[in-house]
C-alpha cells in the first residue's frame, strides 16, 4: 500500500511491512478522529454563532429529541468501531505470530541493557545484527524488573517480564540501522536503555557472523549445562528412564496427571526446570528436584535451546 | 435575632452564620465542607503543578541539563501521584458535587454530615503521608506503581506514597456512599429519578464507580506494602509471584478511576450546555443511562492497558471489543450536546467558553482513546507519548476544563460575588490555547518513537518538544489567571444575585450564598430539569418563571 | 420549619423512618464495598491456586481444621448473640442490648485467641512468610498459600478487631438509654457490619481449610 510517502518528518520510517499495516490502520483511525473532531468543532462553532443570545431573557427552542436520531448516532460509531477493532485484531494477529520458518534470538533484558544472543550463539550487547528478508524471532526474558522491546520503525513492541518468556518477531525489508527503546519504565537510567538493531545483507550477515566482530563464541553449550546440571540421568531416550524424554518434546502437547494438557513451548520447558511439580506428566513420578536458584537466565536459555534441538 | 438577618443586619447565610476557625473545622454543613475541599485539592493541584513545570524545563532539551535522572523519574511520578489521587479524583466530586448535590435535589445536607467532615479529615491525612514521602525524597516508581520494580528494585518512599493513596480512597469511599444514599432517599417531594439534573446522574455513576473500585485498588497496594515491607511474595516472580496480576488488579480499579475523572465533568458540562442555551437538554434519558453505562462498562475494559503484557492475543481481541463499546456512551453524549446548542440561546459567558472548549478536546481525547484500544495501532503507540497525549486530553483538556467551567458557573452561588468578565473569559482562550500547544505535538511525538517517562530523548525528538514546553507556559499562565481574580472578587467582586445566569435549577432558587440549611422553605418539584419553556415534557413555565433574568419574584431564599 | 427535633432525629432528616433508611442503605453500600476489598484477596486466591494446586493442597493440610471449626461455630453463635442485641433494641430493652454485645465481645474475642493460637503455631513452625520461611516437604511454592492464608485471615481478624472496639464504645451508649425503638440505627447498622465479617470467615474457611479434605 503506497498511498503515502515512505518519508516523513511526522512518523517513523518504514522498514518492515508489518510497519505499512499498522500505518494503514493507524492513517484509517486518524482520518475517522479527524473527521469527527472536525465535524463536532464545525458544528459546535456555527451554532455558538448562528444561535448566539440576542435578548438577556432569550430562551432556546424547543426540540424533542428523536429516537432515530439516538439510534443512527449510536449505531454509525459502534459500525465505524467494530471495523477499527476487526481490522486493528487482524493486523494485530499478524503482528504477534511469528511465522514458523522464523530464526530464533534470545533477548535478555537487564537495568539498563539489552543482552542478545543469536542462533548460531554469538553474542552482544545492545546492539542486534539481523539478515534482512529472514523473520526474526526474539524470545525475550527480563533478569530484573519489567522492560518493554520497541524499535519504531518495525512498530512492534512486546513487554520483557521476569520470569517467563514473551516473544516478538519481526521481517526487515532494508538494511539499515534501527533504534531500540526501553518502552516499560524500568528504573533510573530507563531512557537510556536503548540500543540498535543493524539490519545487514544476509551476506553480509554471514561474514560479521563469521568475521572479525567482538562476538565470544559460546564457551558452553546447552548439551554441557544438560550434562553439568545432571538432567541427563534422567532425561533418557530409555523405556526404563525416570524421567519422560526430551527427544521431539518441544510443541507436542502434554497430558499432566490431574487430566489438564498443554504444548510444550519455552514457558512450559522453563516452568519444569524451575517447578517441576507444578505439573506431572502421566505416568512418571514426582522425582525431580526443583532448579530454582540453581541455573541462571543464561543457562535456562541454553537448556531450552537444547531442547528444542532435540528433534526425532 | 432574625432567622433570616445576621446581627448586622446582613442576610443570613451560610458563610456568615458563625465565624471563627472551630466553626470550619468542625463544621458539618456540605456547603463548608466543600470550600474546605476546595482549598485542600487547590494545594494539590498547584504541587503537581509545580511538578509538571519541572518535567517541561527538563524535556525542552534532549540532554539531563536540569535534574538527575532519578529526580526526574520522582517528578513525573509525584506529579502523576498528586494530579490523580489528590487533585482529579476529588476534585468535581468533593467540592462541586459536595456544595450542589444537596441544593440540586432540595435536601438540607447530605445524608451523613459527619461522615463527610471525616473525609475531609481522611483525605487530608492522606495528604499528609503523600507530602511525608515527598518530603523524604518521593518516589519513583510511576504512578502506576508496576512491580517487580516498586517491591523490590526501587530505592524510594515507595511504602509512604501506597499509605497516601491508600488512605485517599476511604476519603473517596465515604464520599461515593454519601452521595448514593443521599440521591436515593433525600430527593425533594415530586423530584422523581428522571427529573433530576444530569449533574447528580453523573455523580451517582461516578459513586458507584468509587464504591466498586476504591477497595480492589486499595487491598492491591496493601499486598505491595506487604511484598515490600515484609518480604511476602506475592507480585515478584523472584519470590514465586506474578507481576501481571498487579497490573490486572490495579487496573481493574485505575481504568475505572478514568471515569471517576470525567463523568463528574460530563455532569458539569451538562448543567452548562442547558443553562447557556437555556434550553432542555437534547436527549435527557440518553445522556443519563450513557453516564450509567459508562461506569458499567467502565469495568469490563482494564485489560486494554495490558495488550503487550504477555496476555494472550485473544484476551487482547476481548478486551479492544469491549473498549470500543465504552466509546458509543460517550459519543452519544457528544452528539447530544452538540444537539443542544442548535436552535439554543447560545449565550459566551465565561463558563460556556470552558464548556465548548470540553467539547472539542473531550472529542480529540475519546476519538485517540478508540485508536489505543485498536489493538493493531496500539502495539506501536502503547505506553508512548501518544498515550501522555491521549489522557492529558481527556483529564486536563475534559476533567479539569469541566472543573474551571463549574467552578466559573457557580462561583456567585458559592461566594454570591462575580469576577470581572474580560480576564475570566481571557484565561479560559489562553488556557485552551495553550493546553492545545502543550499536548498535541506529543500525538505526534508518540508516534514518531519517544517513549513515555524519558529524562533524556534522541535529539530529533526536540523540536516537537519545545513546542510542548512553551506550550505549558502559556497554560501555566493561563492557571494563575483565575487564582488572582477568584481571591480578588471574594473582597471585591460585584455582589452576585441569586440567579445571574437565569439558569433553572433548585440551587439557582435559594440565596446566593445559600442559608444554612439551603433552603427556607423546603422545595417541592413539579417540573422537568431543564424547563424552560412551558410545553417542554413537565414544563409548566413556573421553573423559568422563578428563573427569568427580569423577573422581580421575591427570593426564595 | 421545627425548630425542636425529636430526640435522636439529625436536622436535615424529615423524619425517623428516613433517617433509617439512609442509615441501612449507606450500610448496605458500604459492605458492597468491603466485598471488593476482600474480592481483591479472592481473585489472588484464585490465580495462585489454580497455578500451585499441589502447593495450596499442601498449605491447606498443614492448618488445623479442628480449630478452625470451632473458630467457625463460635463465629456463628457471636452472629446469633449479635442478632438478640438488634432484637433487644428493637423492644427497647437497653440492658439486654448491653449484655448481648457483650456476649458477642466473648465470643470474638474467643475467636481472635484461638486465631492467635494457631498464628503462632505456623510462625513457630516457620510457616511465617518471609525470607525466614521454611518448608521441608516437596512442593514447590507453598510459601504462596502461607502469603494468602496469612493476608486473608489478618485483613478477616483486623475486621473483627475494629467491631470489637465499635461494640466498646456502643455498650455504654446502650446501657445508658440512647438507643430506642424508634432511634437505634447504630445498632443495627453495626449488626449488618458483625454479620458480614462472619460470611466472609464462611468463605475463608473451606477455602483455606478444606482445601484437600475428601
Amino acid at each position: 500500500m503506497k498511498f503515502w510517502p515512505e518519508q516523513s518528518p511526522l512518523f517513523p520510517e518504514r522498514a518492515t511491512e508489518i510497519a505499512r499495516e499498522v500505518d494503514a490502520i493507524y492513517f484509517f483511525g486518524l482520518g475517522i478522529a479527524t473527521i469527527f473532531s472536525l465535524l463536532i468543532a464545525v458544528l459546535v462553532v456555527y451554532f455558538a454563532v448562528r444561535y448566539r443570545r440576542r435578548h438577556p431573557d432569550e430562551v432556546g427552542e424547543r426540540e424533542q429529541a428523536p429516537a432515530w436520531l439516538e439510534l443512527v448516532w449510536s449505531i454509525i460509531p459502534l459500525g465505524i468501531l467494530l471495523v477499527m477493532f476487526a481490522w486493528g485484531a487482524d493486523v494485530f494477529f499478524k503482528a504477534r505470530r511469528a511465522p514458523a520458518d522464523a530464526v530464533e534470538y534470545y533477548v535478555t533484558g537487564k537495568q539498563w541493557m539489552w543482552k542478545f544472543q543469536h542462533p548460531q550463539g554469538a553474542r552482544e550487547i545492545n546492539d542486534l545484527h539481523v539478515p534482512v528478508g529472514v523473520p526474526v524471532k526474539l524470545i525475550m526474558t527480563s533478569e530484573d524488573v519489567i522492560h518493554s522491546f520497541w524499535v519504531p520503525e518495525f512498530r512492534v513492541k512486546m513487554d520483557v517480564l521476569p520470569g517467563r518468556y514473551t516473544t516478538l518477531w519481526f521481517e526487515v525489508d532494508r538494511p539499515g540501522i534501527y533504534r531500540i527503546f526501553c518502552n516499560e519504565y524500568c528504573g533510573v537510567e530507563h531512557s537510556l536503555m536503548r540500543g540498535s538493531v543493524i539490519a545487514m545483507e544476509p551476506a553480509d550477515y554471514e561474514e560479521w557472523l563469521g568475521g572479525g566482530q567482538p562476538l565470544t563464541a559460546l564457551t558452553r553449550t546447552g548439551e554441557q549445562v544438560f550434562a553439568e546440571k545432571t538432567c541427563n540421568t534422567c532425561h533418557k531416550d530409555e523405556a526404563a528412564a525416570l524421567g519422560p524424554s526430551l527427544t521431539g518434546l518441544f510443541g507436542t502437547e502434554r497430558e499432566f496427571q490431574d487430566g489438564s494438557r498443554t504444548i510444550a513451548d519455552e514457558n512450559y520447558i522453563r516452568q519444569s526446570i524451575l517447578e517441576p511439580r507444578a505439573h506431572l506428566v502421566m505416568g512418571y513420578q514426582a522425582l525431580m528436584p526443583t532448579f530454582q536458584g540453581q541455573v541462571d537466565e543464561e543457562e535456562l536459555t541454553l537448556l531450552i535451546n537444547y531442547i528444542k534441538s532435540l528433534q526425532d | 435575632m432574625s432567622e433570616l438577618a445576621n446581627n448586622f443586619g446582613r442576610r443570613l447565610h451560610y458563610l456568615n452564620a458563625d465565624y471563627g476557625v472551630k466553626s470550619w473545622l468542625l463544621t458539618r454543613d456540605h456547603k463548608r465542607i466543600a470550600l474546605l475541599y476546595l482549598a485542600s485539592i487547590s494545594l494539590f493541584f498547584a504541587l503537581g503543578g509545580l511538578m509538571a513545570v519541572g518535567i517541561r524545563l527538563e524535556l525542552a532539551t534532549p540532554g539531563a541539563d536540569l535534574v538527575q535522572p532519578d529526580t526526574y523519574n520522582r517528578l513525573f511520578t509525584m506529579h502523576g501521584v498528586l494530579m490523580i489521587f489528590l487533585f482529579l479524583i476529588p476534585s468535581i466530586p468533593a467540592t462541586l458535587g459536595n456544595f450542589l448535590i444537596p441544593l440540586m435535589i432540595g435536601a438540607k445536607d447530605l445524608a451523613f454530615p459527619k461522615v463527610n467532615l471525616a473525609s475531609w479529615y481522611v483525605y487530608n491525612i492522606a495528604g499528609l503521608f503523600t507530602l511525608w514521602a515527598v518530603a523524604q525524597g518521593g518516589v519513583d516508581t510511576g504512578w502506576t506503581f508496576y512491580t517487580p520494580y516498586s517491591t523490590t528494585y526501587s530505592n524510594s518512599y515507595v511504602v509512604a506514597t501506597a499509605l497516601g493513596v491508600f488512605t485517599v480512597g476511604f476519603s473517596s469511599i465515604m464520599t461515593a456512599v454519601n452521595f448514593i444514599v443521599t440521591i436515593h432517599r433525600m430527593r425533594a417531594p415530586g423530584l422523581t429519578w428522571f427529573r433530576l439534573p444530569l449533574f447528580v446522574w453523573a455523580h451517582y455513576a461516578t459513586s458507584l464507580v468509587i464504591i466498586l473500585g476504591t477497595p480492589v485498588v486499595a487491598v492491591t497496594i496493601l499486598m505491595v506494602a506487604a511484598e515490600r515491607i515484609l518480604r511476602i511474595g506475592i507480585f515478584d516472580p523472584a519470590l514465586g509471584g506474578d507481576p501481571v496480576l498487579f497490573q490486572h488488579l490495579f487496573w481493574f480499579y485505575s481504568h475505572p478511576a478514568v471515569y471517576i475523572m470525567i463523568l463528574p465533568s460530563m455532569g458539569v458540562i451538562s448543567e452548562l450546555i442547558t443553562a447557556f442555551t437555556r434550553k432542555r437538554i437534547f436527549g435527557y434519558k440518553f445522556i443519563a443511562f450513557a453516564s450509567v453505562s459508562i461506569a458499567v462498562l467502565g469495568f469490563l475494559v482494564w485489560g486494554h492497558h495490558m495488550f503487550l503484557s504477555s496476555q494472550s492475543v485473544y484476551a487482547g481481541a476481548v478486551f479492544s471489543v469491549l473498549s470500543m463499546l465504552v466509546a458509543v456512551p460517550s459519543a452519544i453524549k457528544v452528539f447530544n450536546w452538540t444537539a443542544t446548542l442548535y436552535k439554543g440561546s447560545v449565550s459566551w459567558d465565561t463558563p460556556m467558553l470552558y464548556a465548548l472548549g470540553f467539547i472539542g478536546l473531550f472529542t480529540i481525547g475519546g476519538l485517540t482513546g478508540v485508536m489505543l484500544a485498536t489493538l493493531g495501532i496500539d502495539i506501536h503507540v502503547h505506553d508512548t507519548y501518544f498515550v501522555v497525549a491521549h489522557f492529558h486530553y481527556v483529564m486536563v483538556g475534559g476533567a479539569i476544563m469541566g472543573y474551571l467551567g463549574g467552578l466559573h458557573f457557580w462561583w456567585p452561588k458559592i461566594t454570591g460575588r462575580l469576577y470581572p468578565v474580560f480576564w475570566s473569559k481571557f484565561s479560559a482562550i489562553v488556557i485552551f490555547v495553550g493546553f492545545n500547544l502543550t499536548f498535541f505535538p506529543q500525538f505526534l511525538l508518540g508516534y514518531l518513537g519517544m517513549p513515555r517517562r524519558y529524562h533524556v530523548y534522541p535529539a530529533d525528538f526536540q523540536v516537537l518538544n519545545v513546542m510542548s514546553s512553551a506550550g505549558a507556559t502559556i497554560l501555566g499562565v493561563g492557571y494563575l489567571i483565575p487564582l488572582f481574580y477568584f481571591f480578588w472578587s471574594m473582597r471585591y467582586g460585584e455582589r452576585a444575585d441569586r440567579n445571574p445566569w437565569g439558569a433553572i435549577g433548585l440551587e439557582w432558587m435559594t440565596g446566593s450564598p445559600p442559608p444554612t440549611h439551603n433552603f427556607h422553605e423546603p422545595p417541592t418539584v413539579d417540573w422537568d430539569a431543564y424547563a424552560y419553556l412551558p410545553d417542554t415534557p413537565g414544563g409548566t413555565g413556573e421553573a423559568w418563571d422563578a428563573a427569568k433574568p427580569t423577573s422581580e419574584a421575591p427570593e426564595h431564599g | 420549619m421545627a425548630e425542636i427535633h425529636a430526640p435522636g432525629l439529625a436536622h436535615h432528616f424529615d423524619s425517623y423512618q428516613q433517617q433509617k433508611e439512609a442509615a441501612f442503605f449507606g450500610m448496605w453500600v458500604f459492605l458492597a464495598t468491603e466485598v471488593l476489598f476482600f474480592g481483591g484477596l479472592f481473585c489472588a486466591y484464585l490465580v495462585y491456586r489454580s497455578a500451585n494446586p499441589e502447593a495450596f493442597a499442601a498449605g491447606s493440610r498443614e492448618l488445623d481444621i479442628v480449630l478452625g471449626a470451632i473458630n467457625t461455630a463460635v463465629l456463628i453463635g457471636s452472629s446469633l448473640t449479635m442478632a438478640l442485641a438488634v432484637h433487644a433494641a428493637q423492644v427497647g430493652k437497653r440492658k439486654m442490648i448491653a449484655a448481648w454485645m457483650g456476649a458477642t465481645i466473648l465470643l470474638g474475642g474467643t475467636f481472635l485467641g484461638i486465631k492467635v493460637v494457631e498464628y503462632s503455631h505456623k510462625i513457630h513452625e516457620g510457616h511465617f512468610p518471609g525470607p525466614n520461611f521454611v518448608w521441608h516437604g516437596p512442593e514447590v511454592n507453598v510459601e504462596m498459600f502461607f502469603n494468602v492464608y496469612f493476608l486473608m485471615t489478618g485483613l478477616h481478624a483486623l475486621h473483627m478487631i475494629i467491631g470489637i472496639g465499635i461494640m466498646l464504645v456502643l455498650i455504654p451508649l446502650a446501657w445508658k438509654g440512647r438507643f430506642t425503638p424508634e432511634s437505634h440505627n447504630y445498632v443495627e447498622g453495626f449488626g449488618l457490619y458483625w454479620h458480614f465479617v462472619d460470611i466472609v470467615w464462611i468463605f475463608l474457611f473451606p477455602l483455606l481449610y478444606l482445601l484437600d479434605v475428601g
